[in-house]
């Protein structure tokens, strides 16, 4: 019989937990789905299935075309090897070989021309996967390149499928297609694990369905025991109390958009073009915490950095009008935010050079440096170490403190306690609050429903583009279904 | 700061090893040959340190270019891009020079040599106009760009030197001599060091301080190291900071160029540089991208460069066989580079 069992397995990214003694199983004839936010570990836990990551800790034990039993594959090669198959959420095949030629590549076939074609028509009859077989992969639609990364792991004779997030880039009657096909490929015997954070889609084609979050798995079951309601409870968390906050005597408004609508964040002009927002209208004031809740790629991304004004967001329409100065924690610590391989005191002087004369008075900026790191218990608190020297919490607490102390009306804050321990985390949510008192519009988004809750003065779900504030005193399930699209205008 | 005097050691003695084993690779392979090693090692050492002559007028005038080219490459690479084609600036900076330098014949020394260098960065700055303009533009990487404008380069000189510029009586493929009052002087006299190594010394010293002590050497590390932090954050423009830093490379270049004919050819030549700009990327890697230490790195492979000619004069042994050294030293340090990096 066909299993995957992944008993008790550990990661850890330098500080951060990714995987806590995380256990899943699933047997042939089942769709199993992982269900989890953004960062919650899914991806992190498949692709130790697939070889491409390494546990800390945990034993995978496999039955498929052959068994294995172990800490985990060495290599993807190894996984297909035993039976293991991986739909990645990017594209893998060639973009300019043809479609039976990636499929050869893929699984390794000695055959060639007409051989493999007619190897790859039977795999593809089989699966009812049809496949133009001479067309270049690159000119598919992007339906077809997944059905093509699905054939490849089939012709490599997978009998556990694994995919991350495979509905993601399709349409709505595309996934319905896909969904099919899952269920017969496991009605077949086969198994399959399904990364998605859809609710709607867990509860059509899975019979079992487990949810992580920040490492740690919340909830494991069948599908049949499972309500909208529980599921979205154990994704988003419930386990810190709703803290009572005073809310804010908001000043005047400093952040106003009407009718914003943004494109989406990208490298290509083309894609520049596709709607992440549409018709945004809200007016902030100074002295206000905004917490903004959503579900990772809704369009909260565009919204911060529109506000902020940084990075290649295209305006598409309506208005926005911030008032400066406007500080940004962005959510990429390491790449985004400061330069590890640069001293702390460099680090301060990039992030306000353009306030500062053309010769660098250095004694200064360490001294700048070093209060700064005083001031807000940044350990060490020497300004000459290497950024990359200090931990994570006390980086990110540097990079709040550089933020704030420019004085801000504006802080738009991105994710700023992902990975971060408990203690820091309170650092950063003190900075964020005195901030705000001292009258700036904070904007804070995480995606830790409940950071949000205990942060917002003032509440709003960004859901599939659209920019929602919810009424003061809406309960956390009510902000759990609207993160999800429940009674919001599609 | 005890961080960097550690580190500091630290290449000194991976630099110190690579040589070692590339001179030892050569000395295999001088035996190997049938070469006598003891008299092949005397050339090269005499070649390059036998005499204060060799010295100066040897190996700090092959050393000039080198250097100063390294620290063309390492500007451009200190904000994040790749001036690989500097020895395309180099040449077409030469062109630049000599042809205004024909024309200064009747000025004052100071001015003639000052306009001739200029012209010189000016030839560079233009070759390299094209490759920045197609970045910023177009997003089509300078590694290619500068590249393959080597090759136009080195057909332009070719085209200069048979035709416009050529010599008087169009015999040579060359061209004539500059006037006198353009040539750069010689720091004394009977040497052959010319004054372009006092500007290669002051440039790296203006280089050291821009560097550490700037907003734009700030800005430049910055873009060079995390350019989306800087974007970010620092809210610096990295596009024109990475397209001022190339236009300064190949400015750079082409003054390397322009100095190589006012202060040692005085005459335009097909041949001008035997791979200086190639050379210096590597001076530049191994010099690890500062200022000092790319000087230093420089004046080592004049070094080379002028013992290897040494060694083909004195000893009969092709001259191509220090670029085994060079090689070995660059393969060694790339090796001890991506070992600390991984």
């Amino acid at each position: 019989m066909i299993s995957l069992a992944l008993e008790r397995i550990s990661k850890q990214f330098g500080s951060l937990t990714a995987l806590d003694h995380v256990s899943l199983d699933v047997v042939g004839g089942e769709v199993h789905a992982l269900l989890g936010e953004n960062g919650a570990g899914k991806s992190t836990l498949i692709r130790i299935v697939y070889g491409m990551e390494r546990a800390d800790g945990g034993a995978v034990t496999v039955h498929a075309a052959s068994d294995y039993h172990g800490s985990g594959f060495r290599s993807p090669r190894a996984a297909r090897g035993t039976g293991v198959g991986m739909v990645h959420q990017h594209f893998t095949s060639i973009a300019t070989l043809t479609v039976v030629e990636n499929i050869a590549l893929f699984a390794g076939w000695r055959e060639a021309g007409v051989a493999a074609r007619r190897r790859a028509e039977a795999v593809v009859a089989r699966a009812g996967l049809p496949l133009p077989m001479e067309q270049v992969a690159g000119e598919l639609s992007v339906q077809l390149r997944q059905r093509l990364e699905i054939v490849q792991a089939l012709a490599a004779d997978a009998r556990i499928l694994l995919l991350d997030e495979p509905t993601a880039v399709l349409a709505p009657r595309e996934v319905v297609a896909l969904l099919e096909f899952l269920r017969s490929f496991a009605a077949a015997g086969n198994a399959v694990v399904l990364i998605t954070h859809k609710l709607d889609e867990v509860l059509q084609v899975a019979d079992r369905v487990t949810v992580l979050r920040r490492g740690v798995v919340t909830w494991s079951a069948p599908v049949g025991d499972a309500t909208v309601a529980t599921l979205a409870r154990a994704m988003i968390g419930t386990d810190l109390p709703l803290a009572e906050h005073t809310p804010a005597t908001p000043g005047s408004v400093v952040a106003r958009a009407d009718g914003l609508t943004l494109g989406r964040s990208a490298i290509a002009a083309v894609e520049r073009r596709i709607v992440a927002i549409e018709g945004a209208s809200f007016a902030w004031r100074a002295g206000e915490l905004v917490g903004i809740a959503a579900i990772d790629g809704n369009g909260q991304h565009e919204l911060l950095r529109a506000l902020a004004g940084v990075g290649d967001v295209a305006r598409l329409g309506g208005r926005l009008e911030v008032s400066g100065p406007i500080a940004l924690i962005p959510e990429d610590r390491t790449t985004e935010a400061v330069i590890p391989a640069f001293t702390v005191a460099e680090n301060l002087l990039f992030a306000t050079l353009g306030s500062r004369a053309f010769l660098i008075d250095w004694p200064a900026v360490q001294r700048e440096a070093q209060a700064l790191a005083v001031g807000h218990d940044v350990r060490p608190s020497d300004s000459d170490v290497a950024m990359a020297s200090l931990s994570g919490g006390n980086q990110q607490k540097f990079v709040v403190a550089r933020a704030l102390a420019a004085q801000p009306r504006v802080v738009v804050a991105e994710d700023p306690t992902r990975g971060l321990d408990v203690l820091a985390t309170a650092a950063i949510h003190a900075q964020l609050r005195a901030a705000a008192r001292a009258g700036a519009l904070v904007v804070v988004h995480s995606s830790d429903l409940d950071e949000v809750l205990l942060l917002a003065d003032r509440l709003v779900v960004v859901v599939r583009g659209r920019v929602v504030e919810l009424p003061r005193g809406a309960t956390r399930d009510q902000v759990g279904d609207a993160m999800l699209g429940v009674g919001v205008p599609a | 700061m005890t961080a960097a005097v550690a580190a500091l050691r630290r290449d000194t003695v991976q630099a110190a090893g690579a040589f070692a084993a590339g001179l030892l690779l050569l000395v295999i392979f001088l035996a190997l040959s049938g070469f006598a090693v003891g008299p092949a090692l005397d050339a090269l050492w005499n070649g390059a340190f036998g005499s204060w002559y060799n010295f100066t007028s040897a190996v700090l005038v092959r050393g000039t270019p080198l250097a100063l080219l390294g620290l063309a490459f390492m500007l451009g690479s200190r904000s994040g891009a790749l001036n690989i084609g500097m020895e395309g600036q180099f040449a077409v900076g030469a062109i630049g020079a000599t042809a205004v330098a024909l024309h200064c014949g009747s000025l004052t020394p100071l001015l003639a040599v000052t306009l001739t260098l200029l012209a010189g960065a000016a030839g560079g700055l233009l070759w390299i106009a094209v490759p920045v303009w197609l970045r910023v533009r177009h997003g089509i990487t300078e590694v290619i760009s500068t590249l393959l404008l080597t090759f136009v380069g080195y057909a332009a000189v070719s085209y200069a030197i048979t035709g416009p510029l050529q010599e008087p009586a169009r015999v040579y493929p060359e061209s004539a001599l500059i006037p006198v009052a353009t040539r750069l002087p010689h720091l004394w006299s009977g040497s052959r060091l010319h004054a372009g190594f006092l500007v290669v010394v002051v440039i790296t010293a203006a280089m050291a301080f821009l560097l550490n002590r700037s907003r734009w050497g700030v800005a430049i590390r910055a873009t060079g190291t995390a350019p989306r932090a800087a974007a970010l954050v620092g809210r610096i423009n990295v596009t024109r900071v990475s397209a001022v830093a190339l236009l300064a490379s190949g400015g750079l270049a082409g003054l390397g160029g322009g100095m190589e004919v006012s202060g040692v050819s005085y005459a335009l030549y097909q041949n001008l540089s035997p791979g200086y700009g190639y050379t210096a990327i590597a001076v530049a890697l191994l010099g690890r991208e500062q200022p000092w230490l790319v000087f230093l790195t420089g004046i080592l492979f004049g070094a080379l460069e002028a013992g290897g000619a040494a060694m083909q004069r004195d000893a009969g042994i092709p001259a191509v066989a220090v670029q085994v050294v060079e090689g070995v030293v660059i393969l060694v340090m790339l090796l001890t580079a991506r070992r600390r990096t991984a």
